[in-house]
């Protein structure tokens, strides 16, 4: 043992001992990730970069809500959507990367850094997919609540469909994913009837929140019968908090960003820009 | 016992990292392990997409088989289909008792559109210490996002129960 370095003596020689070993494994180390006939690999890899964006760009936005959230159950709840959505982002990049490896920015050689992290760290703004639902900045608790019912009651729509996916391994990862959503559903429908059904005050912040979010509710679906299924379990809601849908025109400029997402990439991407060559 | 035999019983007696009460036999994590060649393949399934648990699950079942005398393990991950706390095994959810932590009950079936529930989730538990069912839920997380907690108001002590997935 080196008496030198406090941190050769707690390594052991072991270079995977596991307060050192979260190195980058792959999530899907011994999947079959070849595509199966029929199957476009380059439709199947945009069409999983953009529900894994959505999830990786969501989870990062509510990360910061850590600390801040009313009150610890809430905070923790709202870190652990951060967690299912950041799995989710990850399985769905590596997907996207080992169907189509065009779309992983390239690298120096010899980098170490794998796909998935390629992915969620070389890309700069405009070669994200995610909806500007995921990446608008955060306001109040209302705010959360209500940005997350909407979402979360498209992607499960979506998700619940995608178990029938041609791609076993997007249908795989679709079925994992609607066990957490149906939590990150239920939680906020039953705070958004809390925040409509409680104070003047909540009332009014919730409205407020819809308002402002509402004209991003039509990028969230892709297909007539996604927006379908997540129509009706949203109205369920609507109806039990007694609010109307808003009377607002979607906003333009579907598939395109907000100044938003810049500024929360930047801040994200800035270390393991950095060091491409890094080991972590 | 064949070399395969072996290795599976090596394997099933990893312990999970978060719940060391549990093999990853136990939480059904672990589906099967095969020796292909000089190869031991393990198979593991996640619990939650998000689990970071799941790197260290790997990394000791690596260090077990090969301080077994395993020269080479390769861990493949199964995501289909997912892991359902339902496989928890009998003698699993013994040893959470034992250790005081509630075992799940039943997931919820599912066939068509998964139904939106705005209530709380409501279970009726007996307390892992005293067995009281006078219980009550304190947070839907406890020690770990994948466990809530409850207090039991006969014996006074709050434990944690793993959720149903």
């Amino acid at each position: 043992m080196n008496d030198d370095s406090v941190y050769d003596g707690l390594l052991g020689g072991d270079s995977s001992q596991w307060a050192f070993g979260t190195d980058f494994e792959d999530p899907l180390a011994g999947v079959d990730t070849s595509v199966p006939a029929g199957v476009d690999a380059a439709e199947l890899a945009v069409q999983c970069l953009r529900l894994g964006d959505d999830a990786l760009i969501l989870s990062q936005r509510l990360a910061e809500w850590c600390s801040r959230a009313p009150e610890l159950e809430e905070d923790i709840a709202l870190a652990n959507f951060a967690l299912d959505l950041l799995g989710q982002a990850r399985l769905l990049l590596a997907r996207a990367a080992a169907a189509d490896p065009a779309v992983v920015p390239v690298l120096p050689e010899g980098s170490p850094v794998p796909a998935e992290d390629a992915l969620a760290f070389f890309r700069d703004a405009g070669r994200f997919r995610n909806v500007r639902m995921a990446e608008v900045p955060n306001g109040d608790f209302a705010h959360v609540v209500a940005r997350l019912l909407l979402f979360s009651v498209v992607r499960l729509a979506t998700l619940e469909r995608l178990q029938d996916s041609p791609d076993p391994v997007l249908a795989a990862i679709a079925a994992k994913g609607v066990k957490e959503l149906t939590y990150h559903r239920d939680w906020a429908g039953r705070w958004f009837v809390t925040c409509a059904q409680g104070t003047d005050e909540s009332r009014r912040r919730l409205l407020g929140a819809l308002d402002q979010l509402w004209p991003l509710y039509d990028e969230l679906s892709t297909t007539a019968d996604v927006r379908d299924g997540a129509d009706v379990v949203l109205d369920q809601v609507l109806a039990v908090a007694g609010v109307d849908r808003p009377q607002l025109a979607p906003l333009s400029g579907a598939g395109s960003h907000t100044e938003a997402l810049s500024l929360m990439l930047a801040e994200m991407q800035v270390v393991a820009r950095a060091h491409p060559m890094g080991r972590w | 016992m064949n070399v395969r035999e072996r290795a599976a019983a090596v394997a099933a007696e990893v312990r999970d990292p978060e719940m060391p009460m549990l093999t990853l036999a136990d939480l059904g994590v672990l589906r099967d392990v095969q020796v292909d060649g000089d190869v031991v393949v393990a198979s593991i399934t996640p619990t939650y997409s998000g689990c970071p648990a799941m790197a260290t699950m790997r990394d000791d079942l690596v260090h077990r088989l090969t301080d077994a005398g395993f020269a080479r393990v390769r861990v493949r991950v199964v995501l289909s289909p997912a892991w359902s706390s339902d496989w928890i095994t009998e003698s699993g959810r013994a040893a959470l008792r034992a250790a005081g932590l509630s075992p799940p009950g039943p997931a919820a079936a599912r066939s068509g559109p998964v139904p939106l529930t705005l209530g709380i989730t409501r279970r009726e538990l007996t307390c892992p210490r005293c067995g009281s069912r006078r219980t009550g839920r304190v947070s839907e997380f406890g020690a770990t996002a994948c466990k809530a907690l409850y207090r039991c108001d006969a014996c006074l002590e709050v434990f944690d129960h793993v959720k149903e997935i």
